[in-house]
C-alpha cells in the first residue's frame, strides 16, 4: 500500500521533472529550426519541440518498441545504433543536436560527442549528476545510488560512464568544447548554489571551439 | 479470421494504350496492354490510391484470390487487406504487371503488330524509369492525379523511388522496403549468372523461342535456383533445411539434400509459368537502375526535386540488398531534408522478409500508413 502510494508521487514528480528539462531545452532550440534527437525514446521530446517551435525533427532509435512508439506520436526516426557514430548525416547539417538522459549508458562516450559536435551547429547534453548529494549519501553508506532518475541495480544497468558536473566540465575542457549554456535542476528547480552537490540534472548547451 | 480481412474474390482488368510510348534506350512501343487489379474503394477526391509495384517476379495479383476454392492468394495478401496493415477500408490499392511482363501486360511473348508473330527478341529492354512512366499512364486512365502512397520492395522499392524522382508532384508517401539505390556488382553478377544460364540454353533460339514452340526451361530453372539462393540467408536455409537428407546418401547426383528437392521444385515451378524474355529484362533493368549516374554518382543531387515522404525499410539478414544500401537512400534524403522514417527489422530470412508476415515488420508499416492522410 505504501509502495503504490511512493510510485504514484515518484511518477508525477517525474512527469514534472521531465517538462522541466524539455522547457529548457525547448529555450534553447530555435523556432523553426531542424533538431536531431539521439536516442529519443517514444518521441514525446520530439513532439513537444514540434507543437510549441514547429522544429523539423528527426530522432534516432536502437530500440524497436521505442521506434514504433516514435512514429505513433507522428516523429521522424531512424533506427540506428549510436555507438556506430553518425555517418548518415553531414557535418553541420542540423541547427541542434540533442543527446538527453543518454550520454552515461553510452560507450563510445567521447566519439559520439564529436560526432554530435561534427553534425549540429549547436549540441545539448543531459545527464544525472552522479556528484548529487544523495548519490553521495547512498555510497557514503556503502550503496551503489538507485533513485528515480537512476532506476537501476548495480547488476542490470545500461549506465556505463556515469560523471559529475564537475567531470563533465573538465571533459569540455580537455575536448575544447565551448560551454554556451549551463543548466542545474533538481526535479523542477533550478540549482545557483553548489550544483555539483545540490543538482540531480546537468543540462549542457555545447558548440566546437 | 483470414477470409475476414481479405479482399475476398478479385479479377484482374486490362488498361489498353494506344499512343506510342518511347522508351529510356529510345526504342517506341507503338502501343501497350497493361493489366491490373485494385481492392478497396477510390475516394471522391481521388486522394487515396496507393500503387504496389512488384519486383523481379511479382504480378499485378497482389491480394486476393481468384477463386473460393483458389490456393493461392496474391502475392502480398498477408499485408493488404480490409483492416490489415495496408487498410483497403481505407485505401484503394492498384496492383500492375509492368510492362515487359508476362502476366497479360505487353511483353516479348505477345504479338508486335507490325509482323502479327510474338516480339521475341526485338521486345525493347525496359527500364525502372520506362515502367514509372507506363504506371503514370495507368494512373490516368485511372483518374487519378496524386497517389497517396506508392509501396515496393526489392526492384518494386526502386520504382517506388523512381516515382519521387519522375513525378515529384504526383506522389505524397513513398515506402521503400529492402531496396537499393542501384546494385553493386556482386548483385549484378547474380543476374549475369541467371542470364547466361538462359540465353546459353539451346532452346532459347536469341529469344524467339516461341516461334520453335518450346521454352528454354533449364535456363529458366537454374536462373531461379540461383536467385533463391541469393534471396534466403545462409542461417535461414541452414534452419528450413540443414544438412537434412531426403532418403540417405546413395552416391548420386540425384536430389539427396533437401535443399536440393526445394532449389529444383522451386526451378521446375518458376520455368513451367515464367517467360525467360522476361526474366532477362527484369534483371536487366535492375542492372541499369542507377538515378545518381546522371548526377555525378550522387544521390542526394539526383533527388534535389523530390518532395515526398518517405518510409525506408530494410532487413538484417538481407545480402542481397543489405541494410547499408538502404541507408544510402536515408542519407540522400536527410541531405535534402525530405521527411524520412528508417526500420532496420531484425529478421533472419534474407531478402524473403520482406514478403514475410514479422508482425513487428507489419507493424512498422501499419503505423506509417495510419498517419498518412486521404
Amino acid at each position: 500500500m505504501t509502495d503504490t502510494v511512493q510510485n504514484n508521487v515518484n511518477i508525477s514528480n517525474s512527469i514534472l521533472q521531465f517538462r522541466q528539462d524539455f522547457a529548457i531545452i525547448a529555450n534553447w532550440v530555435g523556432f523553426g529550426s531542424k533538431v536531431l534527437d539521439l536516442g529519443c525514446g517514444d518521441g514525446e521530446l520530439l513532439q513537444f519541440l514540434r507543437s510549441g517551435l514547429e522544429v523539423k525533427g528527426y530522432g534516432v532509435e536502437k530500440d524497436d518498441a521505442n521506434w514504433l512508439a516514435c512514429m505513433q506520436n507522428g516523429s521522424n526516426v531512424i533506427q540506428m545504433d549510436l555507438e556506430d557514430g553518425l555517418s548518415g548525416f553531414e557535418d553541420q547539417s542540423f541547427d541542434t543536436v540533442i543527446l538527453s538522459q543518454t550520454l552515461q549508458a553510452m560507450h563510445n562516450t567521447e566519439e559520439i560527442v564529436q560526432e554530435m559536435l561534427r553534425v549540429g551547429r549547436e549540441i545539448i547534453v543531459t545527464f544525472p549528476n552522479f556528484g548529487y548529494w544523495r548519490n553521495r549519501l547512498q555510497i557514503t553508506n556503502g550503496r551503489m545510488p538507485v533513485s528515480k532518475i537512476l532506476p537501476y541495480q548495480w547488476y542490470d544497468t545500461p549506465n556505463v560512464h556515469l560523471c559529475t558536473i564537475n567531470d563533465f566540465d573538465e571533459f569540455c575542457k580537455n575536448h575544447k568544447i565551448t560551454i554556451l549554456e549551463r543548466c542545474v535542476i533538481t526535479n523542477t528547480k533550478t540549482i545557483h548554489f553548489m550544483p555539483n552537490l545540490l543538482g540531480n540534472l546537468a543540462m549542457y548547451r555545447l558548440k566546437a571551439a | 479470421m483470414q477470409e475476414n480481412n481479405s479482399v475476398g474474390i478479385v479479377a484482374a482488368q486490362t488498361a489498353h494504350f494506344k499512343k506510342p510510348l518511347t522508351l529510356k534506350s529510345g526504342a517506341v512501343l507503338p502501343q501497350f496492354d497493361l493489366v491490373y487489379e485494385t481492392y478497396g474503394t477510390l475516394n471522391a477526391d481521388k486522394s487515396n490510391a496507393v500503387l504496389i509495384c512488384h519486383a523481379l517476379s511479382g504480378t499485378h495479383h497482389v491480394a486476393g484470390k481468384y477463386s473460393a476454392d483458389d490456393k493461392h492468394p496474391g502475392w502480398w495478401d498477408n499485408l493488404i487487406g480490409p483492416n490489415k496493415a495496408l487498410d483497403t477500408n481505407k485505401f484503394f490499392v492498384i496492383g500492375v504487371n509492368n510492362l515487359g511482363g508476362c502476366h497479360g501486360s505487353t511483353g516479348a511473348a505477345s504479338n508486335n503488330p507490325a509482323t502479327g508473330k510474338p516480339w521475341g527478341s526485338q521486345f525493347p529492354v525496359l527500364t525502372v524509369e520506362d515502367w514509372v512512366a507506363s504506371q503514370a499512364l495507368l494512373a490516368d486512365y485511372l483518374g487519378i492525379t496524386q497517389l497517396a502512397a506508392v509501396v515496393g520492395g526489392s526492384l518494386g522499392g526502386m520504382q517506388a523511388l523512381q516515382w519521387t524522382i519522375t513525378y515529384p508532384e504526383r506522389v505524397r508517401h513513398a515506402l521503400v522496403i529492402a531496396s537499393a539505390p542501384n546494385l553493386t556488382a556482386q548483385n549484378m553478377a547474380f543476374n549475369e549468372v541467371a542470364r547466361q544460364a538462359i540465353i546459353t540454353d539451346p532452346e532459347f533460339h536469341g529469344g524467339d523461342y516461341y516461334a520453335h514452340g518450346v521454352v528454354p526451361r533449364r535456363g529458366l530453372r537454374i536462373a531461379r535456383m540461383l536467385g533463391h539462393i541469393t534471396y534466403l540467408s545462409d542461417d535461414a536455409m541452414g534452419a528450413k533445411f540443414g544438412r537434412k537428407l531426403k532418403d540417405g546418401i546413395h552416391y548420386s547426383f540425384d536430389a539427396e539434400f533437401e535443399m536440393e528437392s526445394y532449389l529444383r521444385y522451386q526451378g521446375d515451378k518458376f520455368a513451367g509459368e515464367f517467360d525467360a524474355n522476361t526474366y532477362l529484362r527484369m534483371t536487366r533493368a535492375l542492372d541499369y537502375y542507377d538515378p545518381a549516374a546522371a548526377f555525378d554518382n550522387d544521390l542526394s543531387l539526383a533527388l534535389k526535386d523530390v518532395k515526398a515522404q518517405f518510409l525506408v525499410v530494410s532487413f538484417t539478414s538481407d545480402w542481397r540488398f543489405s541494410p547499408a544500401r538502404s541507408r544510402e537512400i536515408v542519407k540522400a534524403l536527410l541531405d535534402n531534408e525530405l521527411t524520412v522514417s528508417y526500420a532496420e527489422v531484425t529478421a533472419a530470412h534474407g531478402h524473403d522478409a520482406f514478403l514475410m508476415p514479422d508482425a513487428h515488420y507489419h507493424n512498422i508499416l501499419r503505423t506509417y500508413l495510419n498517419n498518412v492522410q486521404v
